[in-house]
């Protein structure tokens, strides 16, 4: 509607009417950071704040057991009837670490609205953004797909597994 | 200004005397760097990039009044810990939270001067867990917890004046010491309001024990040791054989009060002082002491409310030595001796008198024997003065110019510093025999050998902290860099390694293996564990509250954006408080907080942690307030406005973020 076209689970195109004034003007802005960006990247620089800091590679072991044999496969995660009790403590996570971001609604603040989210993306996609997000960054073509239109690299909020899985059927029920 | 010409004639006495010295000691004359720096020194001191260094280094910085980190081998600066000073960049003395971590009873003090960082330690070695340091000028002492590299508690000792023999620990820092430089008059008013002539008869010391918590480090004053009015130096705990005593260096036995230079050199020997300590905490405990007015002020940080605590103390345990014999005596010491330093078997005390030909070394069991068999060779203001003779273990004769403070190596060896003649001298504690020399650049103070002044020194390095560097940096206008310099010491001979400049002035450090350093690393704080008052978890507890002139403003950050980012309706004399929390749960993203006009400096705020800046608009009109801290690729969106109306508007406060208020 607005031009750029985006990813409809990433960044969602559809805008509405409400938002549509702050959006164009968020719009000029991120045309502008985008020119910036390219700059960075075309100088090696990036983000200064990257979540695998310089210091890391002489704790290799701390690396290795975060690599990709760590992350879930389909196999690991079962859907049954929506569980109200998880919800609810999802529900209580999102508000205090996931909700500066990302809207329950279908549009894009920072990270994408989780709006239908889990018909988008498959649970363990979505169990190792949350958990796993630098390794997902690092080798993961739709994560990395998902940063370049986003351009914020989305932080680790320190879940455990347990809350990653409420946070994930709090996403069913979107 | 009695006799003026008798004391010019002692002073050129002593400067012909080192002249003397200074030219039939070979080592006292600085080689040149030529001579000195071997053709491998840097590939012993070359850290790869990525690579960590082996040694974290503590170093005081002097008058800077904070405590820097460096790696070693490397000398890389990682870290200035600011600990009596303010450091506008973190916010540390400025924000609301850690102001009260510089409350004395003489208000905020923003300043000391620290000297000495002394690590904990379990079983006499260092164990990682914290380092204290001394304030000198305002008495106080603090405690930077090694897994978040902050002061986390600050303690003002009473009845005190130049804090400087501190804060040396006991082998479980059950407790750190505190000395008087300064003998002063206690009391009350009447009794503190004297002439200067009558320092001898009114001017008291006192040691204070500080008990710092186990779990939570927080200090407080156990019992304190009301002694003569003569200057503490330096001190430590003995170990081993000796642990349960603790030793101080005392100079001024002369009891001058003017021109000290010349009147407190008069003496031939001064004091080491030997402390019963445990005698001292067992008649602490039995009730023998007596509570005595000592008002001051013990600082805290409570990690759960991300916030300063202070508890203010009328009165201080105090004991007299007069009343319980066997709680000190002296040993005579040549000559205003400064180091006081107990080998790692803890059967071996060092003095170093600075104005001494030689190095004095006691040994332990002799001490006892003395105190046992009451071979004293007179007392000193009614405590028992101990013969020399009887508690000698020998004198390192020659040994350089100045000798001002030692450490141990793992191999019986031992390292003294000599400030007049530049050089550090290894000898064996043992036989007493001169090992080796080498040249410092320049007139070095303070030397630090990992572990070095605990049972179990890391032999690798001496590291050495001049007082002066001139020729050896890029000149920098009047005020030069400080510095120090890294020795190899695991041959037979010591070899300059590497040059590193300091910032403050790098008066003592202490370094200890990275390995017991970095487990304890905290890398967030957990927002669910964070009892700020005021903080947010989440957007949705982010609000905006007038209290009276007091606006309150509950605001959370993340990668990259405010929230609220824009607030409307603060009027002209408002006072307006942002407790700002990181919402973020990961290492390394902190977020800054800047807003124009403010006369305080910003914040810093790690993830998961709340801090708050006041501000107090000066004018009317629109006030911009944006990230500092370089976050992401949007951190220059990172940003938003105060709006403030004249005092009389009717402007409503409203404070939004636009793109999150509703379920988009």
């Amino acid at each position: 509607m607005l031009g750029t076209k985006v990813s409809d689970d990433i960044c969602h195109a559809h805008r509405t009417i409400q938002n549509q004034k702050i959006m164009i003007s968020k719009k000029i802005a991120a045309i502008s950071s985008l020119v910036l960006i390219v700059g960075f990247t075309a100088c090696g620089g990036g983000e200064e704040h990257s979540s695998t800091p310089p210091g890391v590679s002489a704790e290799p072991a701390e690396v290795e057991s975060k690599a990709n044999d760590n992350l879930y496969t389909a196999a690991d995660i079962t859907f049954g009837e929506i569980d109200p009790a998880m919800v609810e403590k999802g529900r209580s996570t999102y508000d205090v670490k996931c909700q500066a971001c990302h809207s329950t609604g279908p549009n894009r603040v920072v990270g994408p609205g989780w709006k239908g989210i889990t018909e988008r993306r498959a649970p363990e996609w979505i169990m190792n953004m949350v958990l796993n997000v630098d390794v997902m960054l690092e080798s993961d073509p739709e994560a990395q797909k998902a940063l370049e239109e986003c351009l914020v690299r989305m932080p680790n909020q320190g879940l455990s597994k347990d809350e990653g899985r409420e946070v994930l059927e709090f996403m069913r029920t979107l | 200004m009695k006799r003026p010409l008798i004391y010019t004639g002692t002073m050129l006495g002593i400067v012909g005397g080192a002249f003397l010295l200074m030219n039939s000691l070979p080592g006292c004359r600085p080689g040149t760097t030529k001579t000195v720096v071997t053709g491998d020194a840097a590939a012993k001191v070359y850290v790869k990039p990525g690579t960590h260094d082996e040694f974290y280094n503590f170093v005081s910085g002097g008058f800077s009044g904070q405590l820097a980190v460096y790696g070693i081998p490397s000398g890389r600066l990682l870290r200035e810990i600011p600990v009596f000073s303010l450091d506008p960049e973190s916010g540390y003395g400025f924000s609301e939270e850690t102001k009260g971590m510089l409350s004395t009873t003489y208000g905020n003090i923003p300043w000391d001067d620290s000297h000495h960082p002394e690590l904990s330690q379990t079983d006499g070695v260092p164990d990682g867990k914290w380092c204290f340091i001394n304030g000198n000028n305002t008495p106080r002492i603090a405690l930077i917890d090694l897994g978040v590299f902050r002061t986390t508690s600050i303690i003002e000792i009473p009845n005190s004046a130049g804090n400087h023999s501190s804060p040396f620990t006991t082998g479980n820092s059950e407790y750190v010491v505190a000395g008087t430089r300064f003998s002063v008059p206690m009391g009350d008013e009447a009794q503190r309001d004297v002439p200067i002539n009558s320092y001898k008869e009114n001017f008291k010391g006192t040691i204070s024990f500080i008990h710092p918590e186990p779990e939570t480090g927080k200090m407080s004053v156990a019992f304190q040791i009301k002694t003569p009015g003569v200057n503490f130096d330096l001190s430590h705990a003995g170990k081993g054989p000796s642990e349960g005593w603790f030793f101080f260096s005392c100079y001024n036995t002369e009891q001058a009060y003017s021109l000290l230079e010349v009147n407190a050199s008069q003496k031939d020997k001064d004091f080491v002082m030997a402390v019963n300590w445990k005698l001292a905490e067992q008649l602490a405990k039995d009730g023998k002491g007596k509570r005595v007015p000592g008002k001051h002020h013990s600082n805290w940080w409570n990690e759960e409310t991300h916030s300063s605590e202070t508890t203010v103390y009328d009165d201080v345990l105090q004991l007299d030595p007069a009343e319980h014999p066997g709680l000190l005596y002296f040993m005579p010491c040549p000559k205003s001796p400064h180091g006081c330093d107990v080998d790692p078997t803890g059967n071996y005390i060092v003095g170093s008198g600075k104005l001494a030909a030689l190095l004095p070394v006691f040994k332990f069991d002799k001490i006892q024997k003395a105190i046992a068999d009451k071979d004293f060779e007179g007392e000193f203001a009614g405590i028992p003065v101990l013969r020399y003779e009887s508690v000698l273990h020998g004198e390192v004769k020659k040994p350089g110019l100045g000798p001002l403070h030692t450490e141990f190596d793992d191999k019986g060896n031992a390292y003294t510093s000599m400030f007049v003649s530049s050089e550090i001298v290894k000898w064996n504690v043992e036989s007493l025999e001169i090992l080796d020399r080498v040249p410092t650049y320049y007139s070095i103070g303070h030397l630090s050998i990992p572990g070095g002044d605990s049972k179990k020194p890391w032999g690798k390095y001496v590291i050495a902290y001049n007082k002066i560097t001139k020729d050896r940096y890029l000149p920098t206008g009047p005020e030069l860099t400080q510095s120090a310099q890294l020795y190899s010491i695991d041959g037979e001979k010591m070899e300059l390694l590497l040059d590193f400049p300091t910032t403050g002035e790098p008066h003592y450090a202490q370094a200890i293996p990275a390995e017991l350093v970095k487990p304890r690393e905290v890398k967030f704080y957990k927002i669910e564990e964070n009892h700020h008052p005021y903080v947010a978890k989440g957007e949705k507890e982010t609000k905006i509250e007038r209290r009276g002139k007091e606006v309150h403003v509950w605001m959370t950050c993340i990668r990259s954006h405010f929230a609220p980012d824009n607030i409307e309706g603060v009027k002209l004399g408002d006072e307006v408080y942002f407790h700002l929390t990181n919402l973020e749960q990961d290492w390394d993203v902190p977020h800054g907080f800047a807003i124009k006009g403010a006369v305080n400096a910003e914040l810093l705020v790690m993830p998961g942690e709340t801090q708050t800046l006041k501000w107090v608009p000066s004018k009317v009109g629109m006030w911009p307030m944006y990230c500092t801290d370089f976050c992401s690729a949007l951190h220059q969106e990172m940003s938003g406005y105060v709006r403030v109306s004249p005092a009389g508007s009717n402007v409503p406060l409203t404070a939004q973020t636009l793109s999150v208020d509703a379920e988009m």
